[in-house]
């Protein structure tokens, strides 16, 4: 079991935690919704539940709820720039298909 | 797959229903765009990274437009084509820009707002900032990978409703939904987190290439509220970079020098200036035209020198604004400091002396005011948790009124009321028999209409036939958030009702607001006596009316010298009327009301005598 995160994506995450001003660090997970089925959850944790599984990766604290793990455990979290925009991009082995514009997934 | 940013706790947005909402500073000089995203405001840059774009329109006649450093670069060659600080030009009309005739532009006198003629057609300035906006959207909408919800977009704290409601207008004809317009000291103090520090009062000093604004904000709760502002209209950079210019002349021995050279030199003076912010001395070198080469060094003490009075100007409008908050240089918390200009280490102690702290500079002050903006409209998206949620308040820069008799301004929403704001005040008749009424919103702070700035006209119909005074009136005046202005006038007895919202008269007869501010300073004292003038005018004007009435009414209880008495007094009010001294006119005043005294005492015999008639006493209901 293991959620990564590029070490690209961890110092952006680091940054944006430090301008933030809070965070103990970020929050994966799944919501059943989208066209195709589940969409990601990308938020800053501000605090840990007691249920949370919790991953470490290049000092970034990774929280993800026992029910999302199935649906992205062995993703890794990077962050990439395609023209202008630039964002994270969760690559999820899990995944079978995916809508068009990849915002929502199908394992 | 899509790339996606950090939401705050419990607020990921489902696929597909983003809430891109971004910031937009729409400038003078230049624009930018910014927007929330992992949870910071960041400016959006284009292809080349740049973020400022240069608020420059190029038509061309095929119909091709060209924004930015591209229509920049073309302004020497196609001027009259090539629009430049098109912000000036917004809510206007020819007469109200200062210096237009500099401006290399055909423009078109319209009705409202001016316009101008180019190659591709005539163009107003909303459609040449729309032009601006468009490009900000379409960058934005690349970076954040969708369609914005929404934009909140800056303007001064000084703008007036017309020029507010030209910037909506440009908003919408560049397809984005105004979330909000926020003014800029607002914004930049946004941008620096201010609205979760200590409670207080806090300057926001702002010196850009060609105009000084000063604002005092006073945060209460998280929440801002814009208790004051001045400035300098024709206060910049450029006035610095001059300076430099004319001591380059003088220290070279220069006379005439030709526009090119002209243009050179002010370019060096400009990187010399700005040199100096980080170094002790800047070397200046140049080659003019007739091939001779000129050199000089400014050290930062004679930068200092030269550019002293320029920076005391700043402060007179600082003390102003503190004067009118009623504050104190020591009740200001923290300053913060917007503008290229404030890099200047002249700005920055002379602001930090005055204030005694030191200002708030380690955000860039060209992108504060956007930054500021994409954190609230991040907020105003829906991108924030309950609680996190803040609001804003502004205020009206100029006070709102109408016109009444004798052409004096009623104040009705004053200087720095909080927005939004609704006030009510009733009116009255001044004729017998009056049905209707005719409104004249303006604004401003002198007392004669003349003097203020023309908002509105509207007309109220259908009041009942009374005598003068026994109809009530009501105004209410109606400010919203955004600054934009309704008027509603209704006859309290039948509910009839008028309204008008504004339908700003774009850009009547005045220059900026920082000199309409002085003027009614200056001309306080006979804005006084213009008032009291006027008033008596009024007073005399509505006895003359009543004793013609009288006279037309029950002239039989006269004696024909009495008559004649009444009527030289008339005469003698009317010539007092047409002099400039209102004891005068009031001394003549009060001689008709002495004079007809005796009559009206003899009326009113006369109205007891038909109501007594033929009536016992113990039928009469005292």
């Amino acid at each position: 079991m293991s959620i990564t995160l590029t070490e690209k994506a961890a110092s952006h995450v680091t940054g944006y935690i430090a301008r933030r001003g809070k965070g103990i660090g970020l929050r994966l997970g799944v919501r059943t919704t989208g066209c195709s089925g589940m969409a990601y959850k990308l938020e800053f944790a501000d605090q840990a539940n007691p249920d949370d599984l919790e991953f470490e990766s290049h000092g970034v604290k990774v929280l993800v709820d026992p029910k999302s793990l199935p649906y992205i455990d062995g993703t890794e979290l990077d962050y990439a720039r395609e023209g202008l925009n630039e964002g994270f991009k969760f690559r999820n082995p899990n995944v079978k298909d995916e809508c068009g514009c990849g915002e929502s997934f199908n394992v | 797959m899509a790339l996606l940013q950090i939401a705050e706790p419990g607020m990921s947005s489902a696929p597909h229903q983003h809430r891109l909402a971004v910031g937009i500073d729409l400038g003078t000089t230049n624009s930018l765009v910014a927007s929330v995203r992992s949870g910071t405001a960041v400016c959006l840059t284009d292809a080349q990274g740049r973020a400022l774009l240069p608020s420059v329109v190029r038509y061309h006649s095929s119909g091709a437009v060209d924004v930015g450093d591209l229509a920049q670069q073309s302004q020497a060659e196609d001027s009259r084509n090539t629009i430049v600080s098109v912000k000036r030009f917004m809510g206007r009309g020819v007469s109200d820009v200062a210096h237009i005739e500099n401006a290399p532009y055909d423009f078109v006198d319209a009705p409202g707002m001016l316009q101008i003629r180019t190659c591709a057609g005539v163009r107003s300035p909303v459609e040449v900032s729309a032009e601006i906006l468009r490009v900000l959207r379409a960058r934005a909408e690349a970076s954040l990978g969708g369609p914005l919800v929404g934009a909140v977009v800056t303007v001064p704290a000084y703008f007036d409703e017309a020029q507010r409601q030209a910037t909506k207008e440009a908003a919408r004809l560049a397809g984005l939904e105004v979330l909000r317009l926020l003014n800029e000291p607002t914004a930049a103090a946004i941008a620096y987190g201010l609205d979760h520090a200590v409670e207080g009062v806090y300057a926001v000093f702002d010196l850009g290439g060609g105009t000084f604004d000063i604002s005092i904000l006073r945060l209460t709760q998280g929440v801002f509220e814009v208790l004051a502002t001045n400035g300098d209209a024709a206060l910049g950079g450029d006035d610095f970079d001059h300076r430099v210019f004319c001591w380059l002349l003088e220290q070279c021995g220069l006379h005439q020098l030709g526009p090119r050279d002209t243009r050179l030199l002010l370019t060096k003076a400009r990187e010399a200036k700005e040199a100096l912010t980080l170094h002790a001395s800047a070397r200046v070198t140049a080659q003019l035209d007739n091939g001779e080469v000129i050199e000089a060094t400014l050290t930062s003490e004679i930068f200092t020198d030269i550019t002293r009075t320029l920076v005391q100007k700043t402060l007179a409008p600082t003390r102003k604004a503190l004067r009118d908050a009623a504050l104190q240089v020591s009740d200001v918390k923290g300053v913060v400091m917007v503008g290229g200009s404030t890099r200047m280490p002249q700005i920055q102690q002379a602001v930090g002396a005055f204030f005694g702290c030191e200002p708030l500079n380690n955000l860039d002050p060209d992108k504060v005011v956007a930054l500021g903006a994409a954190m609230q409209a991040d907020v105003l998206a829906g991108n924030k948790a309950a609680g996190d949620d803040w609001l804003l308040l502004d205020v009206i820069p100029l006070s709102l009124g109408i016109e009444t008799m004798g052409e004096l301004v009623e104040r009705i929403v004053p200087r720095n009321s909080t927005l939004p704001v609704a006030r009510a005040q009733e009116f009255t008749t001044f004729k017998d028999g009056q049905t209707a009424m005719r409104f004249h919103v303006v604004q401003g702070e002198r007392e004669r209409v003349g003097d203020c700035r023309s908002l509105a006209h509207f007309e109220l119909r259908g009041i009942p036939p009374m005598v003068a005074g026994a109809a009530r009136i009501r105004v209410m005046f109606q400010v919203d958030a955004d600054g934009l202005l309704s008027v509603t006038a209704r006859e309290i007895s039948t509910g009839v009702e008028a309204a008008v919202s504004v339908k700003p008269a774009f850009g009547l007869a005045d220059e900026d607001i920082s000199r309409m501010l002085r003027d009614s300073f200056e001309h306080a004292k006979e804005d006084m006596h213009l008032r009291a003038l006027n008033e008596a005018r009024v007073d005399a004007q509505r006895l003359i009316e009543a004793v013609h009435s009288a006279l037309e009414a029950d002239h039989e209880l006269l004696e024909s010298e009495e008559r004649a008495a009444i009527d030289c007094r008339i005469e003698e009010l009317q010539s007092a009327m047409k002099s400039e001294d209102h004891r005068a006119v009031k001394t003549a005043t009060d001689a008709l009301n002495r004079v007809t005294d005796t009559f009206a005492a003899r009326r009113m015999d006369r109205q007891v005598a038909q109501v007594l008639k033929g009536r016992r006493v113990n039928e009469l209901d005292f």
